[in-house]
């Protein structure tokens, strides 16, 4: 399975599904400070990590999967559920590299400049996300 | 209030940006990593630096890991319920959402409190 770059994807989200997930992720991030200025970074961190969009992504792959069957006049309800279980399978790796994305931040964050560890950090993520994905595939 | 909106604007805009390169990829397993991107840590790490210093920072990061964990639970769950029962994905996400807040209460109960 090789990785594709598909730009007509973009044009199936609507404007209004882009503002649902803007608003989704102000909100969270929102939530997340304020959580932190009410309880201590200690419980605020942990929001760090909320799956602040993955409902929003998840229906919207639901429903242009069923969109898309519905086109050639098939119900697409058992495709679509196999997609967002992929997508959710996709996510699971994901947060092995956040996790380690957390790690480097908090042991590097007081002694380093914060560009430098937010970078290394952030491709840290992409590293460990893409590496748990191959073996994943592997297995 | 400006730091509530501040904090919205740089939350949607880097979310929102995460979401599209998720749109972009394919196959859908590769596009689920962004599902689990750093978005909402980077949004809010970079404000903590700048507000409260690099200690608050570094404890943040230390409970996102507990956030992670949890995170890794809630995705695993999600993708099994959705493979073997076929639910409304609305419902799933979102009552799920439980078992992320259980376990990330949880991990804090035992490790960071």
């Amino acid at each position: 399975m090789k990785i594709r770059v598909n730009f007509s994807a973009l044009a199936e989200t609507k404007g209004q599904e882009y503002v649902v997930r803007f608003l989704f992720g102000g909100l969270v991030t929102v939530v997340a400070g304020i959580m932190a200025k009410a309880f201590g970074p200690v419980v605020g961190g942990l929001f760090l990590a909320f799956p602040a969009i993955f409902p929003a992504s998840a229906t919207l792959i639901e429903k242009h999967e069923k969109q898309k069957k519905d086109r050639v006049g098939l119900t697409g309800a058992r495709r679509a559920a196999d997609a967002v279980s992929v997508e959710a399978a996709g996510s699971a790796m994901g947060s092995i590299g956040l996790a380690v994305f957390a790690v480097l931040v908090w042991r590097a964050a007081p002694s380093h400049s914060a560009w430098l560890v937010w970078s290394g950090a952030s491709l840290a993520w992409v590293w460990v996300s893409v590496l748990m994905w191959e073996l994943r595939k592997r297995l | 209030m400006k730091e509530i909106l501040v904090r919205f604007l740089i939350g949607g805009i880097v979310v929102s940006c995460f979401a599209v390169l998720g749109d972009l990829f394919k196959p859908k397993s590769f596009a689920g990593l962004f599902g689990a991107a750093p978005s909402v840590a980077l949004a809010t790490l970079g404000l903590a630096v700048v507000s409260d210093g690099k200690w608050y920072a570094a404890t943040e990061a230390r409970s996102m890991i507990a956030g992670a964990i949890a995170f890794f639970v809630y995705a695993s769950c999600v993708s099994c319920l959705m493979r073997c029962y076929k639910w409304k994905a609305l419902a799933v996400t979102t009552s799920s959402i439980l078992m992320w807040l259980v376990t990330a209460f949880g991990l804090w109960y035992v490790w960071l409190r």
